[in-house]
């Protein structure tokens, strides 16, 4: 059924499914849930093509500009749940300055239209306004789940909004957003018969909110799953709201500091031995250790823990994680330290994610020890291990050779070696065959970044090997054109490139600019381009989008400069929408 | 680094220092909603700001910068591996390209200013380490720092402006007058308005014709007027007040339409009507 020959069939020879009516087809698609075998089927014929875009419900669009949102709309009319991403993943460490674009305006607005059904919307990097909110909070009769995950542009006052006109809110789940607080009550805006929320995540929020109004909330809705408070949330009053919400499975806890008093803690403990379902703990802003033994009987029952907030030293977390003998992912600060990781590896065999953050990112003289051993260690105690984001100071190839024998299943590997450009700190060369040992042992590699010092040799072996690659993350690293023209030339499944302070130049760009066309994205800043080579590649490849960006402090039209200069950033990706039309000064379309 | 551990008296130290031109002095006096407040307390502050100007004004003059995260290492330790790298066919015929792009990147840094974006850590966690900071040095026993810390108000202050969704940040400790802080907003939100204002329009024009200047922010002849939020919440017109009586109260700062003032100006009062919601 994968097949849909049938296009090349003659006519008399119609295979017996060609007459079968669309609404059965609508019937057997609602069985892909994946959204790349419902693309594969919709591009079988066009009866295919039809049922499948009439029958889609999710829609998920990666790039706000690969199409318009009126396009999405008459395509898809059956859609229920969206979501669109707008910013390059490089937004996230302020590379991109502010003013860019990605407004969820237009998409709002068309789904306002074409979507009246619609009932779950997530953005992630997106400019949204109060307006927006408050037209989504008009907009859509049953409408459940709203998820923000990166976004600017909004304040409680468009919280309010949703919590006064969404009457049948299962999800807010706000994630790292930028929310400005107008201290508006936006919690007593949900309505006292109001009772359907799964999921309610304002961790991000800065500023109080009511706790009188949020342990009301709380109380009556029953089905409540998800709870993560923000900072402003005192200990004392997560007990209570604890005793109120027994069933809860997720929780972000607020402030996790206070005087130490027997009973309080007391009563916290009781509130968390209460809640027999809990299995993923986060928040613990600020953890007093002396607070933090109140856990230790739900430690047991956890699959996540996110301690990457919590400033709690090695000793305290040893003792934590310990008794996490079924944890799946594992978020904490580099304050856990190799030995802290060594109690990971022999105590947590069912890790699956392993994130270790910077406590001091900029300060090098913090001494924290935390080295490629803590890695290896994991590496060798974790069997089921997959996805690793590690932030560290040295590294050595023979440790990464290690990693890579010891965990082949690897799918995410993301190691920071904070300093750029630092090389093996035994035998003081590049870390080229470290990464080159990853890539060839994970075969089902689909998430890359390099760091440490590297040259063109490692891009070769990552050419060559990562075949399952789909986003790759470049950081002062090559020596030349030929790096890059190694990672274009291969990586047969590269959906997003993001390089960074390369030697890379116009050459290799052009040279695989058709490459560009099968990817979602490519950014390069601070490399090597000339603005010529921007505009060569959007002739020669009309598909693409290609924006360039100046310093927009010096904000002089791109128009004027000859095509020698510099392209300090470039962004390309695919679109069958055309050149967008709402960039500011500093950034050009070519 | 040693003196940025100083925290905020070496911030203001080093925010007081002449630069030869105003435009660099304002530029790195100021906080963007962008910008790291960094990991290393009061600190980092100095890098964050440093670090912002430095993303806007790569052309500035070189500074010295108390961190140094690596970029001349970088270029001291690239030719020296690729002369290890043997066997590498890429060494060879890539040393002269590599060398230039090399003196390319360091043409538009300093060699000694931290690099915008890195490590990769979201601005978000950049934030919190902040804060989460002063309690780790608690646990540790640094209490001695500690008192400064906690009773300091934070040094920047969230300002955001009608019809532009992004707000920015803005460190009035750099400040010292009401002149300089409407200078201050306008270079903020100049840019931003203009974008806003014209999008369809941005691609083609020369800037600096469309980008009018803020002004008469302070005494109600602009088109905007500052505005700002006290501790108790209430709404009051900037310039009322000795300016460091207003730097210790203020919590927030608004640019509002000079034509909407009287209907937003009452205590923790919003233009929008949320009521009705």
């Amino acid at each position: 059924m994968g097949r849909g020959g049938s296009r090349a069939a003659p006519a008399a020879a119609m295979p017996p499914w060609h007459a079968l009516p669309d609404e059965v087809w609508e019937h057997a698609f609602s069985f892909l849930p994946a959204d790349s075998d419902r693309g594969a089927a919709a591009a079988a014929c066009r009866s295919w093509l039809r049922a499948e875009r009439r029958s889609r419900r999710r829609l998920a669009v990666a790039n706000c500009y690969a199409a318009s949102p009126q396009d999405a709309v008459e395509r898809f009319p059956s859609v229920r749940a969206v979501e669109v991403k707008g910013k390059p993943h490089f937004a996230d460490f302020g590379l991109v300055p502010p003013g860019w674009g990605a407004a969820a305006a237009p998409w709002v607005a068309a789904a306002a239209d074409g979507w009246p059904l619609l009932e779950e919307l997530s953005f992630k990097r997106m400019v949204v306004t109060d307006d927006c909110l408050e037209m989504i909070a008009a907009s859509f009769r049953n409408f459940q789940v709203l998820r923000l995950v990166s976004c600017e542009g909004f304040s409680t006052a468009g919280l309010a909004a949703i919590a006064a006109g969404c009457r049948n809110l299962r999800e807010l789940d706000l994630q790292e957003n930028e929310i400005e607080d107008c201290s508006i009550h936006w919690l007593s805006l949900f309505p006292e018969s109001f009772t359907s929320l799964v999921t309610l995540n304002f961790s991000c929020l800065e500023g109080d909110v009511n706790i009188t109004v949020l342990e009301r909330l709380v109380t009556r809705c029953r089905n409540l799953k998800t709870l993560k408070l923000n900072n402003s949330i005192p200990l004392d009053k997560l007990a209570s709201l604890l005793r109120k919400a027994p069933q809860i499975v997720e929780l972000g806890t607020g402030r996790f500091s206070a005087d130490y008093h027997l009973d309080l803690f007391s009563k916290l403990e009781a509130a968390f031995a209460g809640c027999k379902n809990l299995r993923r703990l986060s928040g613990a802003w600020d953890a007093v250790p002396e607070y933090l033994p109140a856990f230790y009987c739900v430690c047991e029952g956890l699959t996540s823990l996110n301690l990457s907030y919590a400033t709690v030293r090695g000793p305290e977390l040893i003792k934590f994680v310990s008794r996490c003998k079924n944890l799946q992912l594992l978020w904490v600060m580099d304050l856990i330290e190799d030995h802290g990781l060594a109690a990971v590896a022999s105590s947590c065999n069912k890790l699956q994610e392993l994130r270790v953050f910077p406590s001091s990112p900029f300060d090098a003289a913090e001494q924290v020890s935390l080295t490629e051993r803590g890695l290896v260690d994991v590496s060798a105690g974790c069997p089921m291990l997959e996805s690793v984001l590690y932030f560290c100071r040295r590294m050595t190839n023979e440790a990464l050779i290690t990693i890579a024998k010891n965990r082949p299943n690897f799918t995410c590997f993301r190691l920071c070696i904070i300093e750029p450009h630092t090389p093996d700190y035994i035998t003081h060369q590049p870390l080229d065959a470290g990464f080159s040992a990853i890539v060839e042992s994970c075969k089902g590699l689909r998430r890359l970044s390099v760091s440490g010092l590297l040259t063109d040799r490692v891009f070769k072996s990552i050419g060559a090997h990562a075949d399952r690659l789909e986003m790759l993350s470049i950081a002062f690293a090559g020596n030349s054109d030929l790096g890059l023209h190694y990672i274009l030339s291969g990586c047969k499944s590269l959906k997003k490139l993001e390089i960074r302070d390369c030697p890379f130049g116009d050459k290799p760009l052009l040279a695989n600019a058709a490459k560009l066309e099968t990817m979602r994205s490519l950014w390069m800043s601070s490399c090597s381009l000339t603005l010529g080579a921007c505009r060569q590649l959007a002739r020669k490849m009309p598909r693409l989008s290609v924006e360039v960006m100046n310093d927009p402090r010096r904000a002089c039209p791109l128009d004027s400069l000859t095509d020698e200069s510099p392209a300090e950033t470039m962004y390309v990706y695919r679109t069958i929408a055309g050149p967008r039309s709402d960039t500011p000064t500093w950034v050009q379309i070519v | 680094m040693g003196e940025a551990a100083e925290g905020n008296k070496a911030l203001r130290n080093w925010m007081g220092e002449p630069r030869p031109r105003d435009q660099d002095d304002e530029e790195k006096t100021l906080q963007l909603s962008l910008g790291l407040p960094g990991g290393g307390g009061g600190g980092a502050w100095g890098a964050a700001g440093r670090e912002k100007g430095n993303h806007h004004h790569h052309h500035s003059a070189a500074d010295t910068s108390m961190l140094s995260l690596g970029y001349s290492n970088a270029a001291a330790f690239s030719p020296c591996s690729q002369g290890k790298a043997k066997g590498s066919p890429a060494a060879a015929p890539a040393t002269g390209h590599a060398l230039a792009s090399t003196n390319n990147a360091s043409q538009t840094r300093s060699p000694n200013a931290p690099v915008i974006g890195w490590p990769p850590v979201r601005t978000f966690r950049r934030n919190l380490a902040t804060s989460s900071k002063a309690s780790l040095d608690h646990q540790n026993g640094k209490k001695a720092a500690k008192p400064e810390e906690t009773t300091k108000r934070a040094p920047f202050v969230k300002i955001n402006m009608d019809g532009i969704p992004i707000g920015r940040k803005i460190d009035l400790n750099a400040l010292d007058s009401y002149e300089n802080l409407s200078l201050a907003v306008d270079k903020l939100f100049r840019g931003l308005l203009a974008a806003q204002q014209d999008p369809l329009a941005a691609g083609t024009r020369e800037c600096s014709q469309e980008e009018v200047a803020i002004s008469g922010l302070l005494d109600g002849t602009g088109e905007y007027t500052l505005v700002y939020e006290d501790y108790e919440g209430d709404r009051v017109l900037v310039g009322d007040v000795p300016w460091g009586m207003f730097v210790s109260s203020v919590k927030r700062l608004r640019v509002l339409k000079t034509s909407d003032l009287s209907s937003s100006l009452t205590p923790s009062g919003r233009k929008r009507a949320v009521a009705e919601c």
